[in-house]
Parts: C-alpha cells; structure tokens; sequence
C-alpha cells in the first residue's frame, strides 16, 4: 500500500510539460489553416464613430477579413456575465481606452498588422469620466445608455448599482471614540504573464473556441446565445491559463473572434500583446469612508462604510465584486452594529472584473488600518485590539451567514508569534498585522466522472481550469488516497466542454472544496461497485465488507483494490466508472445569493524598514499565516500563499495605472506599469498554515490561493506607520508617497539613532 | 510596409540541430523560433525585453529572443527550453524546479529555465543574491520566487558535491 500523499508535496500533475516547454497554452495550439488577426482601437478614452473605411486594408495580400459592427447582426448583440451590456464590437461609440473598433484576420501576423493599420477611423473624441468625483458630477456624461436598464431609477446616472448591508442599530450605538478616514485603492491590472489568447474554428455545424478561460462553461452559454446555437454545438477548449488571477474568469473577445471565425469560415486567432491585456482587465480602484466606533475597553461598537468603486465602461463581473468584496467589510470580529454601503460607478475605463480576492483588498485595506487608528488612541496594543474582538469559532459574525468556521485566535497569535510582536524594534523599523476574511462560494455546482482503468490507473474528468493553482494535483491526490493508485498512473483531464462534463466556474478558491468533493463522490461511487466485485468474488455479504483509502476488508482479511479490480472485471477486461456531483444551491433571501461554503481567513504581519531619505520601504519580514483546514498539498498551500502575499506587496508598493487629462492609460505595458521582481521581495518570507480539519472539503480541507493577497497593505502600511509616525491612507506606498509624506511630518521619527543622511 | 516582406538566408543551430531559413528581416528571433520553427516553449509576452518569457540562450549568452532580430542570430549557437532535456530525461534545473515547486502555471517557466542556466554557466556557486540579480529580468506573476531561488541553489550545490 502506497504511503498517503494527503498533506506531503508530491511534483505537480502537469509539471513536466511546464519544465519542458511542451505545454500547450492558446498561443501554441497549432490549426491548420488559422487566420491571425489584430485589433483596430483608437487611442482616446472615448469617441464617437462617424466612419470606417476598410478599403485599404482588404487590399493588402494575405488579408482576409475585415469586420466592423457593420459586419455583425443589428441590432449589436450583447454579452456578460451579469449585464448583457458589452457590444461583441464597438458601435457608434468607444467606451474605454483600447476599445476595439474593428479586427482584421490574416495569413500571417504581418499581414494583419498592416492591414489594420490602414483601417481609417474617422472619430470625434468626446469628454470622458475616469475618476469617482468625474463620474459622480451630476453634469456627467452618461456611460451607459439608459435603455441598456430600463425601470432602473439609477440609469440616469452612472451609478451602476448600490449594495446595502445591515445589522444592529449604528445611531443607537454607544461609542467613546470615534474615528473617521478615507482611504483610496488604485486601478491595478492582473498582468497574468500569459497575455490573452483566443481562437474560434467553424466546427460540425458550430463552433469551437479556444481560450484562456477559467470559466469555459459560462463562456459556452454565452457564446450559444449570442450565436443561436444548441450547446452541444458550441465547443469550448481551455488549454491551462498562463496565470488568471480572476482575469479570464469571463467572456472578452471570445464573441467577436467567434463572429470573425465564422464570417471568414476558417479559424481565426487573436492573441492580444500585454498592452491591450491591461486594457482589457483591471481592478476597481475604491474610494472608502470608514467611520469606526470603539467602546473604552477596545471593544468595536460600530463601522459605518462606504465603498465606491470604480468599475468600467461595461459591468463585466465588477458588480458582484462590489457586492461580494464590500459585504464581509466590518472583518472577522463581532461588532454590534454594521453599516456597509457600497457603490459601483461607471467609468470610461476598461472594465473591470474578478481579481484575486474579488473587492475584498480594497474595503479591508481602509476597515483595518481604521482599527489601528482607534487602537492608538485608545493606547491599546493593536494585536490585543484584535484578540478583543475577533469572532470565535460559532460565533454568528455576520448575523445572516455561516459562523465562523475556525479557529481564527489561533491563526492571528501564530503570525504575531512569528513576526515577534512585541520585541523590542531595530530603528527605523516599525511592524504591522492585520487580518483578512473573504466569503468563499455561495453556489456552486460541480460535476465530475472518474475511470478506473483495467490496470489500475485512473483518468479523472473535472471541468475546472488549472491556471497554476494545481488544482489538477490535488484532483490526482484525492483519486491517489481512494483509489490506491500511484499517483504517476492518474491522468486528470480538463478544459474541453465536449468531453468534460460540466463545471460551474473556478473561482473564489472553490475547486479543492467543490471539485474536490465531486471527485471524492466519484471515487466512492468506485469504491462502492469494488465493494459490490469483492462480495460476488468472495461469496460475502457486502455488509462486511468496507473499501477506503485503496483497501478492501474483508472479514479477517484485507486486500489491495487491485487485488478485487482484476478478477472482477474479468475476461473482457473494462473498467470501473463513478460519477460525482457537488451542489450547492443559492439562497434567494441571502444578501449575497448564498451563504459562505466556508471563509478565507488570513493573518499577515509584516516587519519593515523605512529609508527616511528617499521613502524606499523594505519589507524585513513577511509572515502570512492562513486558516486552510488541511493542506492536501503541503507546497502548493505554500506557493499559493507567498504567491499572494507577493502580489499584495505589488499592489502596496508600486502598482497603479497612470491616467493622462483625457482618459488614456499613460503607463501600458511592463516598462512603466511595474509588477514584483526578485529585486523587490521581503528579505524574508515565512508562511504558515492553521490545520485543524474543520472545513467542508476533502479530508477537511477549506479553500485557499486568495486569503494571503487580502490584509497586505494594512499590515505593510501599519509598519510604515510605526517606523516613521506618519500614517498613509492612499495606496501604493511608493517611495515618493512616502518621501512627501515624511517631508510633510518634517523631523525625524527615530531622530539620532538610525541616521543615514539628511533628515 | 509596402507589402513586400524583404527576407535574408540565415543559418542557426537550434539545440544542437542545423537549420537554414528564409526569415524576414523584420521578425525577431523570437518570431522565428515559435512561428518558422514551432519551437513555442518560448514564450511571449512583453515585446520589450521587460518580463524575460522569452528568455534563450545564443552562443552560450542569455538573451531576450523578443529583442534580436533573426538576421542578428545568423550563425549562432541557439539554446532554447526543448533543448534542455537530453534523451528524455530532464536535465537537473528541469527536474529541481518540479521538486521544489518553482512553478505554478508555468508560463514563465522556460524563461526562468534558461536564465538559470545562462547564470549556472557564468557562475556555477552563485548565493542567493547572485541568483537573485541573476534572474531579476525574469517575472513570475505566480510569485513562485522563492522556489525558484530554491530550486537554482540546490542545483548549484549539486554541482559542487
């Protein structure tokens, strides 16, 4: 019997094509008779079409195509995810910088460029709202058509929609102290290093469409209705994303290629360069007010919030973000009286849409450094103002949801312990820590099918994307552990709608609660029909005997599920099949749709250091520690958990998309749009994992991969706040942020004992 | 571009193997690598030489594929990831970034891979920092950093046994 891979760091299913080149990402799929294709955009944040010529382009040899709206069905079909309201193509109208207007496909990449660069767009640019104080204007233009939401009181207004929770009674609450700051969260972009990828082929009276996708059967919905086709007729590839981060969760240009595809009748790729990636995906920046009331002894008495985000030109997914991300604001503490108000602002950005941690950075960054601020006017320690008011495990947090689903005292003194909280600080050194909670699902439905092969060897089929969290090894650890297969023998197959069955999205940390399950049901299903081979082999009742783990036992005996396979099967040979499903139906009452399958639940302390002459942070120390039930795969917990931590310090530090005075993203690209290099990480990284069992996944396993991203900036900023006494309430941190601020503080915070230059 | 690509003769060997080619002027090695000789372990990305996704080596010297045209590469000695395995067998860096889990969605991967080895070659005992400034023009959005230093230093320290 083979030792349990449950909770060790077996190599990553799927590694050795990533070591070897030999992983195929959209890019790489290689299709006979594929046309390349470009983008034509016009470089303002937002113009009125008054005409296009395409004359030109279609002489240039080897061009092929040349479509515009004009091109398409009237009126313009619409998409999303939530809001059918992103045009295949720009029509009449360009809502955002890098807003497609036409796409030119080709023999070859060359040709394409040049014929795109000779489509003549005659525009006019027209005025565009980028910020919340533009968009909020009430002489505003309009981003959206008011048609577009009829019988929506807010349709004259860029206000997209607003998102209410409450409990408790905030006026009657009694506080002692208040405090009241307003924090800011940029725009940032996910910068996944593959850029998007999309290619669509006529196919058996359909289409089939390949993408870098996370969600491929959403996007098979989406694709059939706009193309008026059965499902089955709408194939949907996913080759494993080259990073996601929330990014591919959702249609972008998959229709338009699909429209392209058809229209020429050969397939179509488009592969998007970084720059027109970063206009294609984002994060809602936000703006957050948090009034926070505290009781004499530390205890929260209330927070009041009120988050505005600006989401884009279309609603995309941002508006659930907005939602999701603002509802757990008030954090994993039992606070009496809740207020959280939140709005999605329209703008003529790109849209925005899912980015690890979906809208919850942005609220958690303003809500905790809030409580530091209270803890330092009350003079209480701001670890002990946490243990005061963190929620313990059962406690009902947020009155209408699931209770707190661990124990998360343990996990906040873990990573104080190990950030030495308390100790005695070098100069010029201050630490911080602050902890994050993120809702996991609230629906899902999962599908799955498991086959045990004649020889022992297992392929599994589940419809989620492995985009780097290697979700794929922890599928093939689970049929390991039932199946008694090794591990090398397990093949996990995913990222095609016609042969995968159905999957409902690979989000919110989901797969190893969701899939996972859905797995472990298939393989017992497995299980149960050895259990039925063993008694008719054995001429037992099946009541005596049990199968788990790869071992059945029998009465006085125990054999190895191969063992029973082989002769069981017999002759003929075949194989064994179980199907599983994981469901988890919403909640039409519910503020969110559903309660929480369980919670993300994150510590992060940070140590850091302050260059008072040139406001350069280092990062001396980075502890994260998360709550994730049981890591079924110990280095992948860990990868996933650092792998977040350093993408929050990006956000923190130097991320920020850099608008001109007309809308148009100054810093497109990787020279002047900066992401963490090996140059720029914590001079130590210590992560660690809370095991207790207790969550609702496999061998008690709890989602994770977003948690470690949440409570960054607020713990980094805490330190900051210490090492110098000036508290900063925009993000990212950067050296001039800081620099202006320490020269607005003026002196020296640690004056005389860590003086490096000019003070 | 007036619709007529100019092309030149080169002659390049690609991990071990002689290749003479047509190539435009204008295409980049990296160009040539994925579209004339579907060699897509390298990989795309930035075009200005910022992320290192496209990361080979050319007579023995790390370059990023994106930024030297194809005509430059005339006569060189091209590495790229396809030709790090020898005999199906990974070869050591290959196989230490599985063991120590330097990837995740693997995109970055065979940049990371090949500016190891550009590093391994030039300084066979780096220490972290070496490793660090090494591979500082490769992104991993992953964040799998830690790993990957992980993964070059247990190599290295192969090496010197």
């Amino acid at each position: 019997m083979s030792a349990s891979s449950i909770g060790s760091s077996p190599n990553r299913v799927g590694g050795i094509g990533r070591v070897s080149g030999l992983q195929e990402y959209v890019a790489d799929v290689r299709l006979a008779g594929v046309l390349e294709a470009k983008l034509v955009t016009l470089d303002c944040a937002r113009a009125k079409i008054i005409s296009i010529d395409t004359s030109e382009a279609e002489q240039v040899p080897g061009v092929r195509l040349v479509m515009t709206a004009a091109d398409l069905p009237q009126p313009m079909p619409r998409f999303g995810p939530q809001l059918e309201d992103r045009p295949v193509i720009a029509v009449d109208e360009t809502k955002y910088h890098g807003e497609p207007v036409a796409i030119v496909a080709a023999d070859t990449k060359d040709a394409a460029e040049e014929g795109a660069r000779l489509v003549h767009v005659e525009y006019e640019e027209l005025p565009a709202v980028f910020t919340l104080a533009a968009a909020l204007d009430p002489d505003a233009p309009l981003v959206q058509d008011p048609s577009l939401r009829p019988k929506d009181p807010l349709a004259s207004t860029n206000v997209l929609r607003e998102h209410h929770v409450d409990w408790g009674d905030i006026e009657a609450a009694h506080a002692d102290v208040v405090v009241e700051n307003t924090y800011s969260f940029p725009i940032v972009t996910h910068f996944a290093i593959e850029p998007h990828a999309f290619i669509a082929a006529p196919d058996d009276n359909g289409i089939a469409v390949w993408s870098s996708i996370q969600h491929p059967y959403w996007l098979q919905r989406i694709l059939a209705k706009l193309l008026d086709l059965p499902l089955s007729k709408v194939r949907v590839l996913a080759p494993d994303p080259g990073g996601a981060f929330g990014g591919k969760q959702h249609a972008k240009y998959e229709p338009l290629v699909a429209f392209a595809a058809i229209r020429a009748g050969r397939p179509v790729r488009l592969v998007l360069s970084l720059e027109q990636t970063f206009q294609a995906v984002r994060r809602a920046a936000t703006e957050i007010r948090v009034r926070t009331g505290f009781t004499i002894d530390g205890k929260l008495a209330f927070q009041d919030i009120k988050a505005d985000y600006l989401i884009g030109a279309y609603c995309d997914i941002a508006d659930r973000v907005v939602g999701k991300g603002s509802y757990p604001g008030a954090g994993p503490y039992n606070v009496p009286a809740v207020r959280i108000f939140a709005r999605s602002i329209l703008s003529h950005t790109t849209p925005s849409t899912a980015f690890r941690g979906f809208g919850n950075p942005q609220v958690n960054w303003a809500v905790e450094s809030n409580i530091d601020e209270g803890a330092r006017v009350l003079g209480i320690d701001r670890l002990e103002i946490r243990l005061r008011n963190l929620a313990r495990k059962g406690d009902p947090f947020i009155p209408f949801d699931t209770p707190a689903d661990g124990d998360w005292e343990q996990t906040l003194r873990r990573a104080a312990e190990m950030i030495e909280w308390g100790k005695p600080l070098a100069p010029g050194h201050g630490r911080g820590i602050a902890l994050g909670i993120k809702s996991g699902p609230t629906t899902g439905l999962s599908y799955s099918t498991v086959r045990l092969l004649a020889d022992g060897s297992v392929a599994i089929y589940a419809g989620t994307s492995d985009m780097g969290q290697g979700a794929r090894t922890i599928f093939a650890q689970i049929a390991a552990e039932e199946l008694g297969a090794p591990l090398d023998a397990i093949r996990v197959v995913m990222g095609d709608t016609a042969i995968v069955p159905y999957d409902q999205q690979t989000s919110a940390s989901r797969s190893t609660v969701l899939m996972g399950n859905s797995v472990l049901k298939a393989c017992s299903s497995i299980q149960a029909q050895i259990r039925t081979m063993a008694a008719r082999l054995h001429g037992i009742d099946e009541s005596a005997i049990t199968v788990e783990r790869g071992v059945v036992r029998l009465p006085g005996r125990e054999l190895r599920l191969m063992e029973v396979l082989k002769p069981g099967l017999g002759k003929l040979g075949g194989e064994l099949i179980g199907n599983g499903e994981t469901r988890k139906d919403g909640d039409a009452d519910h503020p969110l749709g559903g309660a929480a399958a369980f919670f993300e639940l994150n510590c992060t302390a940070v140590e850091a250091e302050v260059d008072e002459g040139t406001g350069d942070i280092s990062i001396v120390r980075h502890v994260t520690v998360s709550d994730v039930g049981t890591a079924i795969n110990r280095l992948q917990v860990q990868m996933q958990d650092e792998g977040a931590a350093i993408m929050g310090l990006g956000h923190t530090l130097m991320e920020h998309f850099i608008y001109d005075e007309t809308g148009r993203i100054r810093n497109l690209g990787a020279i002047d749009y900066r992401i963490p290099t090996t140059m720029d990480l914590p001079l130590e990284m210590r992560s660690e994992t809370i095991e207790n069992a207790d969550g609702p996944g496999p061998y008690g396993a709890k989602g994770m991969s977003e948690g470690a991203l949440l409570c960054v900036a607020a713990a980094t900023a805490a330190a900051v706040r210490e090492a110098t006494g000036v508290a900063i309430r925009d993000l990212p941190l950067t050296p001039e942020r800081v620099w202006r601020a320490l020269r607005e503080r003026g002196g020296r915070a640690n004056a005389g004992t860590n003086d490096d230059g000019e003070s | 571009m007036s619709g007529v690509i100019k092309t030149l003769p080169i002659e390049i060997t690609v991990n071990g193997r002689r290749r003479t080619l047509e190539v435009a002027v204008h295409h980049t090695l990296l160009d040539v690598l994925r579209e004339d000789l579907e060699l897509t372990g390298t990989k795309e990305c930035c075009l200005v030489g910022e992320c290192g996704a496209c990361t080979v080596m050319v007579d023995g010297r790390i370059v990023d594929s994106c930024l030297m045209l194809a005509v430059e590469a005339d006569g060189a000695e091209i590495l790229t990831v396809e030709g790090l395995a020898r005999d199906g067998h990974l070869n050591p860096l290959q196989q230490a970034f599985l063991d120590k889990g330097a990837v995740q969605c693997g995109f970055c991967t065979p940049g990371q891979l090949m500016a190891a080895q550009a590093l391994l070659v030039e300084n066979p005992h780096p220490n972290v920092a070496e490793v660090q400034e090494g591979l500082a023009g490769n992104l991993c959005r992953c964040g799998c950093y830690y790993q990957i230093f992980e993964a070059v230093l247990s190599v290295a320290e192969a090496g010197s046994r």
